[in-house]
């Protein structure tokens, strides 16, 4: 099958690529653009860890198809802190502890970032309910879902 | 940041400082085996057998090899000759696990026979992962299907069919006759156990049965391999033990050490599933043929097949009681699932069983037993978490037989300084588990009511553990501005660059921030056992410590060669001392002669051209064992119609000896907490004649925020009998607590004791039906 041409947004940056029908955006992230802080970790949407924003809304990049992305825009992990400066979800992961492997962190970030960017004042059932979608096998979740309220509660 | 900021108080131990990797965790920078691409990498894929037992006729890879953009093939064939295969004789070291050779190299690649579904046949290294993909396919596997055995009772019956026809059990006692799926027994007694028993008011015998879990790290296993022209092999790798790695790759290609480099990257959990190197040894074996890197990386769902799981456990407990609580005799017999190679953890297993317990008469019956599935390897406080679930259950019936309060009746028995540990029958040194009972006895999530509400219920049980030693080592050296770096070949798990970092300012008296920890790879790095068995900080902190104070001796050598005195005269703070008061920076001076003074950076500076550049090195290795204690408690709450069981309230307390950082240990017990409640409610493979039916987490179900409250932890700080701050290793007792405090809070809920794992929704519903 022939490669199909894409442009899109990335983090700001126009980006053009030839994709394979079949190729996904995680793949194009990855392999094709070098932005590996977006992670693989099961390939079929059940961990989250791949998750980016698509129009600012998060996604689990292995279950988008790259050529779905046409003219949109897409945000990772490496363009979530601006001109240096961590974004305070990034801070406070760090402060808080709320990373430890690190695998899964990129994924929870994004989904974070959109999650209160749509819901400014959540409660913690619906932080939970938010994040579900998201594993972490290192943290139990407890000092992640306290870094969201923090962050939250900073922002609000 | 130099040595001229002001040097505040230097005692970071103890503090919450932040994860010195963390900016790069959550910014996506930090690089895991998978994110790594080379020039001129290959892809490699594995075939893997779809049958869970059968005998390998032949491998046909023409066709592969053919196919264009195909650079390798690789199979058991391209090993060193077995009859030959020397690989260290014996029973190889290999961290906590001792595995024999032998089943190490024949679970890296089949080579007569398939053993379990997902075992590795052939490895293709091809210029993209889809012509890899397709040269798979193009791989002629002819089997001979034999009958698989998959659940370890079955497997011990005589009769049963054979993995290995040349597999007689290993025994203390009789050699047996005639070969079986029993590889050993294990047997530890003290006293008089039948003596025991006769003396005892009430005994009581129960079953209990675990299935195999998977650690669950969110990172599936990957590395990249490239051999060189010359022959010298570098292996970018996620893995608890890097040295381990080199030794394996060493003994299957039949290469010296020194022509193997293993370099650590990022690691994404590993939990004990990270220990032993298979993935590594295949890409070797490809990059060795196509002379480029290569780089393999698993899927989830052969990370479930291949990997190495956690052993299932069938487990007999039988104890006697006076009737005043205290213990006359304590039996255990478990029968460990291995899966398809020896290496399963029952010596842990006897080390968690009755460790927390004090009694004169006791005997432990460990059986390890092949079956066709993937052969386990540790999986956080190996084998501690099957026992602990059946010990802890089991010991809140013989409570609630006894009208004893559970907590009470823990204290009744409990171990202190001097008793015997189940680990190879030695007296514990200094233990805090009568702090952590009193604790839990203080804590209003035991002495306070539960909220009300219907179908709701508390557990507790308790945990112990024996945690890890071995040897680990560091090097500390002082740059001219007197700024410090460390360099380990010990693994960052769990976060020691922190730590050590912690451990490193506070015996230079720097700053954090002048203290760089470096993780490093094999070549340039003394030897590490791995970083498993909540040994790391403990020991690497020796290590730190001692590497630093080498440092100094070395400094103040250099000091007292300058001012013609001897080194004993030779004093160093960053801050006070002879009259050196306030803040000022590190320095060297001799005693009883204030203007004898002289700034760590300057010394440092003339280190390099006088005597030489300062070189401080540490190693850790005899340690004492520092024993870990913790207990759990959880308030849940049951619904009967669905069987659905929801966690109100969590509390774990634990003895940590010395928190070097409370954010930290805090981390790993809640991570070991929710892993335990996995374990516990929701996690197990779910196998149909060998061939796992749930090989993704859609149907693998490990916990999610909402499966969970917030866990509320407890730290208790007994220090251990040695190292210079007292703490003990933190990691592994965590997961212990978990499934006995749950099993024994739904009983309270719901009227119903489960004797198997997990205790799903639907178990629990069926135990409630079959009640009433």
């Amino acid at each position: 099958m022939a490669k199909i041409p894409i442009s899109f947004a990335v983090n700001g940056d126009p980006q053009e690529a030839y994709v394979q029908p079949w190729q996904t955006l995680l793949s194009v992230l990855r392999d094709e653009l070098g932005l590996t802080g977006t992670k693989e970790g099961c390939g079929n949407g059940n961990c989250g860890a791949c998750t980016v924003m698509l129009n600012n809304r998060a996604v689990v990049s292995c279950c988008v198809l790259a050529a779905e992305v046409e003219g949109q825009e897409v945000v990772t992990i490496e363009g979530v802190a601006q001109d240096g400066k961590l974004d305070p979800l990034q801070d406070t992961f760090v402060k808080q502890g709320a990373s430890q492997c690190g695998f899964c962190t990129p994924g929870f970030i994004l989904a974070a970032r959109s999650f209160l960017n749509s819901n400014p004042k959540p409660t913690e059932q619906e932080i939970r309910v938010a994040m579900a979608g998201n594993l972490c096998r290192c943290t139990g979740y407890d000092k992640i879902i306290r870094a969201i309220q923090t962050v939250a509660a900073m922002e609000a | 940041m130099t040595t001229t900021s002001k040097p505040a108080d230097t005692n970071y131990v103890g503090q919450r400082t932040d994860k010195v990797d963390g900016p790069e965790r959550v910014t996506g920078t930090a690089t895991y085996p998978a994110d790594l691409y080379l020039q001129g990498m290959l892809h490699g894929k594995v075939l893997r057998s779809p049958h869970p037992h059968a005998r390998i006729r032949g491998v046909d890879t023409s066709k592969a090899e053919s196919l264009s953009g195909v650079k390798a093939v690789f199979t058991a064939a391209d090993l060193p000759p077995l009859e030959t295969a020397k690989g260290g004789g014996g029973l190889e070291h290999f961290g906590e696990l001792h595995s024999g050779f032998m089943a190490l190299r024949v679970k890296t690649i089949a080579h007569d026979k398939v053993l379990h579904e997902g075992h590795a046949i052939a490895a293709v290294a091809a210029t993209t992962p889809e012509i890899a993909e397709q040269a798979l396919e193009l791989i002629e596997v002819d089997y001979e299907l034999l009958i698989p055995v998959e659940y370890a009772p079955d497997s011990m019956k005589p009769g049963s069919p054979l993995l290995y026809e040349t597999m007689y059990t290993t025994t203390l006692g009789e050699a047996p006759s005639s070969p079986s799926n029993v590889a050993t027994h294990l047997e530890e007694v003290r006293g008089d156990v039948e003596q025991g028993f006769a003396e005892a008011d009430l005994i009581h015998e129960s079953y209990h049965e675990t299935k195999m879990v998977h650690q669950g790290y969110l990172e599936p296993t990957a590395t990249v391999a490239s051999t060189r022209p010359d022959g010298k092999i570098s292996i970018w790798v996620s893995t608890q033990h890097t040295f381990g790695v080199r030794k394996l790759v060493s003994d299957l290609f039949e290469i010296p050490l020194d022509k193997i480099n293993v370099i650590p990257l990022e690691i994404g959990g590993g939990f004990g599933g990270k220990v032993n190197a298979m993935l590594e040894s295949l890409a070797v074996g490809l990059s060795n043929k196509a002379k480029r890197p290569v780089k393999l990386v698993m899927d989830r769902a052969d990370v479930f097949r291949a990997t190495g799981p956690a052993a299932p456990a069938h487990i007999t407990v039988k104890t006697g009681t006076r009737k005043d609580g205290t213990l006359t005799a304590c039996y255990a017999e478990i029968v460990m699932d291995a899966g398809a190679f020896t290496g399963a953890p029952v010596a842990g297993s006897f080390v968690t069983s009755f460790g927390a317990y004090k009694v004169d008469n006791l005997k432990l019956d460990g059986y390890e037993v092949v079956t066709n599935k993937p052969g386990v390897q540790a999986y956080r406080a190996p084998g501690g978490t099957q026992m602990g679930y059946a010990v802890e259950a089991h010991m809140d019936e013989v409570a609630e037989k006894l009208g004893i309060d559970p907590v009470e009746f823990r204290v009744i028995n409990a171990v202190e300084e001097g008793d015997l540990c189940t680990l190879f029958e030695v007296p514990y040194n200094r233990i805090g588990l009568k702090e952590v009972l009193k604790r839990v006895n203080e804590h209003d999530c035991w002495n306070t009511p539960l909220e009300p509400g219907p179908n709701r219920g508390r557990g507790f049980a308790s945990g112990a553990w024996a945690g890890g030693v071995q040897t680990s080592s560091a090097i500390v050296t002082v740059n001219t501005d007197g700024s410090v770096i460390v360099t380990t070949g010990q693994v960052d798990l769990t976060g020691i660059r922190t730590t050590m970092q912690q451990i490193a300012a506070q015996e230079m008296q720097v700053p954090l921030d002048q203290v760089t920890v470096r993780v490093s790879d094999t070549d340039s790095t003394p030897y590490n056992d791995g970083s498993h068995g909540s040994r790391t900080t403990y020991n690497l902190g020796v290590a730190v410590h001692n590497a630093c104070h080498d440092a100094l001796d070395q400094l103040k050598q250099l000091a007292s060669k300058q001012w013609q005195v001897s080194p004993d005269e030779i004093e160093y703070a960053h801050s006070t001392g002879n009259g050196h008061v306030g803040q000022r920076p590190p320095s060297f001076w001799v005693r009883n002669d204030k203007k004898k003074t002289m700034e760590l950076k300057a010394l440092a500076t003339i280190s390099t051209q006088s005597g030489g550049p300062v070189y401080g090195y540490g190693v850790s290795t005899g340690l004492q064992r520092a024993p870990q204690f913790a207990a759990h408690v959880v308030d849940v709450e049951v619904d009967p119609e669905t069987g659905k069981v929801t966690i109100l309230r969590y509390t774990s307390f634990q003895d940590v000896g010395k928190a070097i950082n409370p954010t930290q240990v805090e981390g790993q017990i809640q991570g070991g907490a929710l892993q335990g409640i996995g374990w516990a409610l929701h996690e197990y493979y779910d196998y149909d004649k060998g061939i796992l039916k749930n090989p993704m987490w859609l149907d693998y179900r490990m916990p999610t925020t909402l499966d969970t409250p917030m866990l509320d932890v407890e730290l208790i700080e007994v220090p251990a009998s040695d190292g210079p701050y007292g703490n003990r290793g933190v990691g592994e007792v965590p997961i212990i607590p978990p499934p006995a405090a749950l099993a024994n809070a739904i009983y309270r809920a719901a009227g119903v004791r489960l004797n198997e794992l997990p205790m799903t929704p639907e178990a629990v519903f069926w135990a409630i039906q079959k009640k009433k």
